[in-house]
C-alpha cells in the first residue's frame, strides 16, 4: 500500500491545475492582467502633473495600482469564482476525495502569487517604457517590496477565500464583491492622493489592508522625501506590517473554520 | 465484514424528520440499490454515509470508519471510497484526459488513467474540452473520477440519468464489471429496471424510514405474487389473475385447440411493486 500524497504537493498540484485553468479562460485572463495596464494607460496620458518635486503622478499611481492588483487577483478573484465553483458542484467532488483543504488553499495561493506577478511585470515595464517611471534603486527597497508582495498576496488570498461563504450563489458574489473592492480603492488613495480625501474617508480606509498596501507600495517606488505629506508624517512601515499580518490570521481563520464546501 | 453498518440513524432539520430511524447493512461486494421518491430522505441518508452530512443519533461505519471523522484518518479513509455525485460540473476549460489525470494523483493506489477512460467508454475524447462533451458524455466522466482511486466502496448517485438506452446498457456492463473486482457499490437510482439489472438487494425508503430489504425478485412477495393471464376472444379481451397461470394456459390452450390469440403471461414488474409499496405510505 502506498502513502497518500502530503497536503503540500497535492498543494502544488492543485496550483499547476488553477493556473492551467485560468489561463484558458481569455476574458478573466484579459481582465485581471490587462485591466491595471489599461487603467495606467488611462489615468498616466489624463493626468501629467507633478505632485511633489520629482513625483508624477504615474509614479504615485503605479504603487497604488500594484497594491489594488493585490486585492483584485485575491480577494476579489477568489470571492467570486469559489461561490461559482461551489454552485457548480466542483467543490463537492473535491470534497469526496482524500485532498484536504489545505491543499485547495495552497492552489489558490499559488494561482494568485503567479497571476500577481505577471500583473506587476506588466504594470513596472509599461510604466517604465511610457510614463517614466522610475525605478528603486536601493536593494532594501526591493526587499520591502517582495515581502509587501509576498504578505498582501496571502492575506488577499485568506480574505477571498474567507469572504467566498458571503455570497449566497455564485451568479450573485460579484455583485456583492466588486463594489466593495472599488470603494476601497477610491478611500484607499488609489485613484487619488490619500491625504487629500476627507478625514473620514480616511479613517474608515485605515481599518482596511488596502490603504496599508498602497501606503506601502509608496514607501517603495516614492523618494523617501515624499514620507513627510503621508498622514503621519512618515511612512509607518511596521505598522502596516503588524495590520496586514492581523489581516491574514483573521482570513485564515475563518477560511479553515467556516469554509463551505457546498450550497446547503 | 460488511462495508457499511448502519443502525438506529436519525437526522433532522428543524421540524422536518428527514431520517427517522433506519437500520442497513451492506455486505463487501455487494451492490446494494436505495429506492425511494424525492424527498423520502434517500440523499440525506447516502449523504451522512458519505460523510459530506452528520447525524443527529445513531451509529454509523463505513468501511469500518466513521464517516464524521476528520483528520489524516478521513484522508485514509476518503482514499478507499469513490463518490459519484448527482449534479456536478467542473471547469469546461480542462481535457477529460487532463482532469482524470489530476484526480489520479489524490489517491495512494490508482488505476491507470487509460484503463478509467476506456472502462467509460471515452476513447475517443480524451482530448476533448469537458465543455464540449454531450451530457451523457460528462455523466461517464463523472464515473471515471469516482473509480480512478481504485475504490473498495462506490457511491452512485443517480448515475444514468439522462443517458440515452444503448449508453445505459453499456453503463451497466461497467457496474457489472466493477462488482467482478470486488468493489462494494450503494446504488441510488429512480429506474426500476436499473435496479433490477444490477443489484444484489434492493431497500426501499419512503418518509424517512425502510420498508423493506430484499432481493429485486422478491420485493413485496413480487415472487409469489399471481401472475395475470390475457388473452382476446373474439372481440372481447379477457384477463384472469391466477396463482397456476401454467394450468391456466394449459386449459386455454385445450380451448382455442391450437394458437391462443394475443397471448399474455405477466408478473408484477418491480416498479408495480415499489409503487404499490411507495403508495401505501403516502394514502
Amino acid at each position: 500500500m502506498n502513502k497518500i500524497p502530503s497536503a503540500l504537493s497535492l498543494g502544488f498540484r492543485r496550483g499547476g491545475l488553477e493556473i492551467r485553468q485560468f489561463a484558458r479562460q481569455r476574458e478573466s485572463v484579459v481582465f485581471t492582467l490587462f485591466f491595471p495596464v489599461i487603467l495606467l494607460i488611462i489615468f498616466g496620458s489624463v493626468f501629467k502633473n507633478t505632485i511633489a518635486p520629482g513625483v508624477t503622478f504615474s509614479q504615485y499611481f503605479v504603487a497604488g495600482m500594484i497594491a489594488s492588483g493585490l486585492v483584485n487577483t485575491g480577494f476579489q478573484a477568489l470571492a467570486i469564482t469559489i461561490p461559482l465553483e461551489r454552485d457548480f458542484g466542483a467543490l463537492k467532488r473535491l470534497r469526496g476525495t482524500p485532498m484536504p483543504a489545505s491543499s485547495y488553499f495552497i492552489g489558490k495561493a499559488i494561482l494568485v502569487s503567479v497571476s500577481m506577478v505577471v500583473q506587476i511585470l506588466m504594470l513596472l515595464g509599461f510604466g517604465v517604457i511610457f510614463f517614466g517611471l522610475k525605478m528603486p534603486t536601493d536593494v532594501s527597497k526591493w526587499i520591502e517590496f517582495a515581502w509587501l508582495v509576498l504578505i498582501g498576496s496571502a492575506c488577499s488570498t485568506a480574505l477571498g477565500i474567507a469572504f467566498s461563504i458571503v455570497p449566497k450563489s455564485g451568479r450573485g458574489a460579484s455583485a456583492v464583491v466588486s463594489p466593495i473592492v472599488i470603494i476601497l480603492q477610491f478611500f484607499s488613495g488609489v485613484f487619488f492622493i490619500f491625504t487629500q480625501l476627507p478625514y473620514w474617508m480616511q479613517q474608515i480606509a485605515s481599518i482596511f489592508p488596502l490603504k496599508w498596501l498602497t501606503q506601502g507600495m509608496r514607501s517603495v517606488f516614492l523618494p523617501d522625501s515624499f514620507a513627510g505629506q503621508e498622514v503621519a508624517k512618515s511612512w509607518e512601515t511596521g505598522r502596516t506590517f503588524m495590520i496586514l499580518v492581523l489581516w491574514l490570521i483573521i482570513g485564515v481563520f475563518f477560511s479553515v473554520r467556516k469554509f463551505k464546501w457546498d450550497r446547503d | 465484514m460488511n462495508a457499511i453498518e448502519v443502525s438506529g440513524l436519525r437526522k433532522s432539520y428543524g421540524d422536518v424528520h428527514a431520517v427517522r430511524g433506519i437500520d442497513l447493512n451492506i455486505a463487501t461486494g455487494e451492490i446494494f440499490a436505495l429506492l425511494g421518491p424525492n424527498g423520502a430522505g434517500k440523499t440525506t441518508a447516502v449523504e451522512i454515509l458519505e460523510g459530506f452530512r452528520t447525524r443527529d443519533s445513531g451509529s454509523v461505519k463505513v468501511l469500518g470508519f466513521d464517516p464524521q471523522g476528520g483528520g489524516q484518518q478521513a484522508r485514509e479513509w476518503r482514499n478507499r471510497i469513490g463518490i459519484v455525485l448527482q449534479s456536478t460540473s467542473d471547469s469546461g476549460d480542462l481535457t477529460v484526459n487532463e482532469t482524470i489525470e489530476h484526480f489520479r494523483g489524490y489517491y495512494s493506489n490508482p488505476r491507470s488513467v487509460e484503463e478509467v477512460i476506456e472502462a467509460v467508454g471515452l476513447e475517443e475524447k480524451t482530448r476533448s474540452l469537458i465543455r464540449k462533451l454531450s451530457g451523457g458524455q460528462r455523466r461517464r466522466l463523472d464515473v471515471a473520477l469516482g473509480i480512478i482511486g481504485n475504490p473498495e466502496l462506490l457511491f452512485l448517485d443517480e448515475p444514468t440519468t439522462g443517458f440515452d438506452p444503448q449508453a445505459r446498457r453499456s453503463f451497466w456492463e461497467l457496474i457489472k464489471k466493477l462488482r467482478g473486482n470486488g468493489t462494494t457499490i450503494l446504488l441510488t437510482t429512480h429506474y426500476l429496471d436499473e435496479a433490477e439489472a444490477l443489484a444484489d438487494r434492493v431497500g426501499v425508503i419512503s418518509a424517512g424510514q425502510i420498508l423493506e430489504i430484499s432481493t429485486p425478485a422478491d420485493l413485496g412477495g413480487r415472487s409469489t405474487a399471481q401472475a395475470v393471464v390475457s388473452w382476446r376472444d373474439g372481440d372481447k379481451f379477457n384477463s384472469e389473475a391466477t396463482n397456476n397461470p401454467t394450468a391456466f394456459v394449459n386449459q386455454l390452450t385445450a380451448r382455442f385447440a391450437g394458437e391462443i390469440p394475443e397471448l399474455t403471461v405477466t408478473r408484477p414488474s418491480l416498479e408495480d411493486i415499489y409503487l404499490t409499496m411507495i403508495g401505501r405510505v403516502h394514502e
